[in-house]
């Protein structure tokens, strides 16, 4: 399969699968954040697991622009 | 005289006068007046998204929701985050074809990719349905915060009286152009209110975050995580689903897409506002510092906490730059809901009346549409109460329904008939309508089903009448095609 020309060209997309991250890790932990676990500055740990995502995500889709625009040079 | 009153008498002042100045140099023409010529970069269309996203209600609301529910509130800031990283792809094929086919409002889309007049039609009643209640939930916060701020002075009435009849002027003369100007004066205002009063009441009142949470974890155990049963962790899974599926299905969300002048712009978005909608943390952490300081305040009355507990903290002064604020967060998006029910009305439904009306006609019955639109949103805000939150929930339902369509319609050739995309989309309506009006939830259609199944969002419902009515009517339709891969780039 990597002899076939326009598979090669969509592996060489294969870092934009990291857009599903915050989907699915942010929706994914939710049940697994314990009310109960020592929380971070006083902040409850719902609190502090959903807002985390905010940033990450950022962080997430400025690695896919830069990679794209790699890419598209 | 009182000072709250001379502020939010200045931004109102402020916001129509950059409306109305922002036309200067302008011709319009439909698509000036409703999208800008197809010319605004990347703060322009940042500044209009944030602003369709920042209204009165979640400001109101957030903060209502953080006061009364707790925990819960959280699941907008998840609909952000998820519905902001998928826009980085969905937007750029939007906006590409809406550019190349030279489209304006949201049901064109419909009507060209599937070649379908009468799915456009329906796709137009379908957004002026959902937006009216919208507006109206504009209007009613723009009551609350002007006629709270302004300590009683001027009522609720005279307030959305004179915001509407300013919003009409400046949508009228300026169109898009307008809302734009006023946004980017607005968004700089909310965040120093937002980032200000969350950062400050917290401290003021309990004397630390740390502290705070630990006092009202004391006074209403659970209260910062979901609860087993009800407003549980499958109802935030699936509540948070289906609004990021609607998101971008609002019309004037949608509208705000073709806006743009290239399509780097919605890359760029994608990084930011993740990040930037973390403003709402500080409207939260407002409201949750309401909690044990004006208690008391049950059901629509946890819309006010926002404003109560900081005219217990605050000088006038400052109360006065927290109304003006408000003011302005109405009208933004109460200017993009106005022009996009107006741009419907007259491209898709006058135009299809009347085919023979060229554009110049087409342009000048969108804003005779202007006061009309107002009039009836503005008589229904000062009729309705309590009952325009189920309004605007379901106009959030019906708007969802658009979702399987379009996404099936992106490709080079639509992968449903447009009699599939009409009947998926007429079906899903109707079940929410049915849904909306029967009061139903999912404990209530199957109150034997175990509890995360009876907490789902009753939204899912409809989603799913929608898809299988869609894929049936399209096997129907239409013998199934070889169909070769489209290529993912």
């Amino acid at each position: 399969m990597t002899d076939h020309a326009p598979r090669l060209r969509f592996t060489s997309r294969r870092y934009r699968w990291l857009a599903v991250l915050p989907t699915v890790g942010l929706l994914g932990g939710i049940p697994f954040v314990d009310p109960t676990s020592p929380t971070l500055f006083g902040f409850p740990p719902l609190l502090v697991w959903i807002v985390a995502w905010a940033p990450t995500t950022s962080a997430i889709m400025g690695l896919i622009l830069v990679l794209d625009r790699r890419h598209d040079k | 005289m009182n000072p709250a009153l001379v502020l939010i008498a200045l931004s109102f002042a402020l916001a129509l006068g950059l409306g109305v100045f922002a036309r200067l140099g302008k011709t319009m023409n439909l698509e000036q007046w409703s999208l800008g010529g197809r010319g605004f970069g990347a703060i322009f269309v940042f500044v209009l998204m944030a602003g369709e996203i920042y209204t009165t209600f979640t400001f109101l609301g957030a903060s209502g929701w953080a006061y009364s529910k707790g925990g819960p509130a959280l699941y907008i800031l998840c609909t952000g985050t998820i519905t902001y990283s998928m826009s980085y792809f969905l937007l750029p094929i939007i906006w590409r074809y809406a550019k190349s086919r030279a489209l304006v409002s949201q049901a064109d889309f419909f009507i060209a990719k599937y070649e379908s007049r009468s799915l456009g039609v329906l796709v137009a009643l379908v957004s002026v349905v959902a937006i009216v209640p919208y507006l109206v939930l504009q209007l009613t916060g723009l009551g609350i915060f002007v006629s709270e701020a302004s300590y009683g002075t001027i009522t609720p009435r005279a307030a959305i009286l004179t915001g509407s009849a300013g919003l009409v002027a400046y949508v009228v003369v300026s169109g898009i152009r307008g809302a734009a100007w006023t946004a980017a004066v607005k968004d700089v205002m909310i965040l120093v209110v937002a980032v200000g009063v969350g950062v400050y009441l917290p401290l003021h009142y309990y004397g630390g975050y740390g502290a705070m949470f630990a006092a009202i974890e004391e006074a209403k155990p659970g209260f910062f995580a979901l609860p087993s049963s009800g407003m549980s962790v499958s109802w935030l899974i699936s509540t948070v689903v289906l609004t990021s599926l609607g998101f971008y299905m609002w019309p004037h969300t949608f509208g705000t897409v073709y806006a743009a002048s290239d399509e780097r712009v919605f890359r760029k978005n994608a990084v930011a506002l993740p990040l930037y909608q973390l403003v709402l943390l500080f409207v939260f952490l407002a409201g949750f510092a309401a909690a044990l300081q004006v208690p008391g305040l049950i059901g629509a009355q946890a819309d006010l906490s926002l404003l109560r507990v900081s005219k217990l903290a605050f000088s006038p002064w400052v109360v006065g730059v927290i109304g003006g604020a408000g003011v302005l967060t109405a009208l933004v998006p109460g200017s993009m809901l106005l022009l996009t029910a107006s741009t419907i009305l007259a491209q898709n439904v006058y135009r299809e009346l009347v085919p023979t009306a060229n554009d110049r006609r087409v342009a000048l019955v969108a804003r005779a549409c202007v006061p009309l639109v107002a009039l009836v949103a503005v008589g229904l805000t000062l009729r309705g109460g309590a009952a325009i939150v189920p309004l605007l929930l379901m106009g959030y339902s019906l708007v969802t329904q658009l979702f399987p369509a379009l996404i099936l319609s992106l490709g080079a050739r639509p992968r449903a008939t447009a009699a599939g995309a009409f009947a998926g989309i007429l079906s899903g309506e109707l079940t929410v309508a049915y849904l909306t009006i029967s009061g139903s939830t999912l404990s209530t259609l199957l109150p034997h089903a175990p509890q995360f199944v009876k907490d789902l969002n009753v939204g899912l419902v409809a989603m799913l009448v929608n898809v299988v009515v869609l894929t049936g009517v399209s096997a129907l339709t239409r013998p199934v095609p070889k169909r070769t891969l489209a290529p993912l780039s």
